[in-house]
């Protein structure tokens, strides 16, 4: 058994739980947080991205005690104060999703993606989402629901 | 997955230590091979030995036409390294082809040379630019580690510490990457280097190669035109649903040229 320690949105929380736990386990099934989906389980899909120490990684090719000590950001996270996050707002405004499986790692993805590149071309952003399938809206709205979001984030920064 | 003792040493002797001490131990270093194949059973480790955090395992230097990168370094991190890209920039290039953002996150140097996967970008690049890897034991030649599928000349309880890249005079990797997992169908890695033009080439094979016809064939001509006709046999080749032998022979000689178009551009 491990004891782990992870900073998950700002709380700490200490567990003691199997060293084969994988990250996006200790997240649903100890802290109950379930917005981080479990999509295909072969580390394909991206449904269960999140960030650690903040980079984005796919919590279910993870195992919880390999980041023991980490700060982690999932989903839960991103809105603050019952306001959505700018990319979760872009999201929504330009129906960047269907049925809405992918969205929480595709939001995380977009995270990631804009922490590095503030400013992306069409092609960095599907270059940038390689690693997140969605199954139901073919993407034209995802790509333009990360270009909102740069934008309303830049306008964040610049305000 | 099955049952596992997870261990995180402190130094790269009691890493060393562990291993000898558990025979059914395995290295793990971002575990974007390993972690998935323990979730389908396919490995039964007794323990595994967390290598990433080890101190001797980081940093990238260059100096005296060396760039040395040490084994526990993210793809993500060479990729987006700035002496990584005065010195070899087609190497930071590839590093940020390999998977996608979260496994370039994760994944590490040491971790892929390791495991050698026929189809991974780095080996092409340290066979390509004739680099030593460097292990707690001893120097290994980029020409003698790589030994087909899945096999190299580690030995047991030998750990990667780093790879040492000789600066080439220039270098470009050209990838026809599967559309689904970007594992390189082919990707072939060209390097200018003081001892001539070496050709390595991925993916293609069941391990990572050099393309000598091509070579030899380079050392009189740079043009892509002059790859046209130099022998490849497909019958080597890897023949799967996605692609036959013969398709991949072509892929191997069109991704040359395209490595060779760029080499003559930017450095």
């Amino acid at each position: 058994m491990a004891r782990v320690t992870l900073t998950v949105n700002g709380v700490k929380h200490t567990k003691t739980v199997e060293d084969r736990t994988l990250l996006v386990n200790f997240l649903r099934d100890e802290l109950g947080l379930t917005g981080t989906h479990i999509g295909c389980d072969t580390s394909q899909c991206g449904c269960c991205t999140v960030h650690v120490n903040g980079r984005a990684v796919k919590s279910c090719s993870v195992l919880a005690v390999q980041v023991n000590g980490a700060e982690i950001v999932t989903i839960e996270g991103m809105a603050k104060k019952g306001k959505l996050h700018p990319i979760q707002r872009a999201f929504s405004e330009c129906h960047g999703l269907q049925c809405g499986f992918c969205t929480p790692g595709m939001i995380m993805a977009t995270a990631g993606l804009l922490r590095d590149r503030p400013n992306p071309t069409e092609e960095e952003i599907i270059h940038g989402l390689e690693g997140n399938l969605c199954r139901c809206t073919g993407y034209i709205n995802i790509v333009k629901a990360v270009k909102m979001s740069a934008k309303l984030l830049r306008g964040r920064r610049h305000g | 997955m099955y049952a596992l003792n997870y261990v995180r040493p402190g130094s790269l002797a009691e890493a060393a230590k562990l291993l000898a001490a558990h025979p059914e131990a395995k290295l793990l270093g971002g575990g974007m091979t390993l972690v998935p194949t323990l979730k389908q059973r396919l490995a039964k480790p007794s323990h595994l030995v967390d290598i990433t955090q080890l101190p001797e395992l980081h940093g990238i230097r260059a100096a005296k036409g060396r760039l040395e990168i040490g084994a526990a370094t993210k793809h993500h991190d060479v990729a987006t390294s700035s002496m990584v890209r005065r010195a070899v920039p087609a190497l930071a290039y590839l590093a940020g082809l390999i998977g996608d953002p979260q496994v370039r996150n994760l994944g590490t140097l040491g971790g892929s040379v390791a495991n050698n996967d026929p189809a991974a970008d780095y080996p092409a690049a340290v066979l390509g630019l004739a680099a030593t890897i460097v292990t707690n034991k001893r120097e290994i030649a980029a020409d003698d580690y790589f030994q087909g599928l899945f096999a190299t000349a580690l030995e047991e309880g030998e750990i990667i510490v780093r790879v040492v890249f000789p600066v080439p005079k220039r270098a470009a990797y050209a990838k026809f990457p599967h559309p689904a997992s970007g594992y390189a169908m082919a990707g072939v890695f060209v390097a200018r280097t003081g001892e001539g033009m070496r050709v390595a080439v991925t993916g293609a094979g069941p391990g990572v190669f050099r393309w000598r016809e091509a070579e030899a064939a380079l050392a009189k001509s740079l043009r892509p035109a002059a790859l046209e006709g130099v022998a490849l046999d497909a019958a080597e080749l890897n023949e799967d649903i996605h692609a036959s032998r013969e398709y991949r022979a072509n892929l191997v000689r069109v991704m040359a040229k395209r490595a060779l178009g760029k080499l003559s551009g930017r450095k």
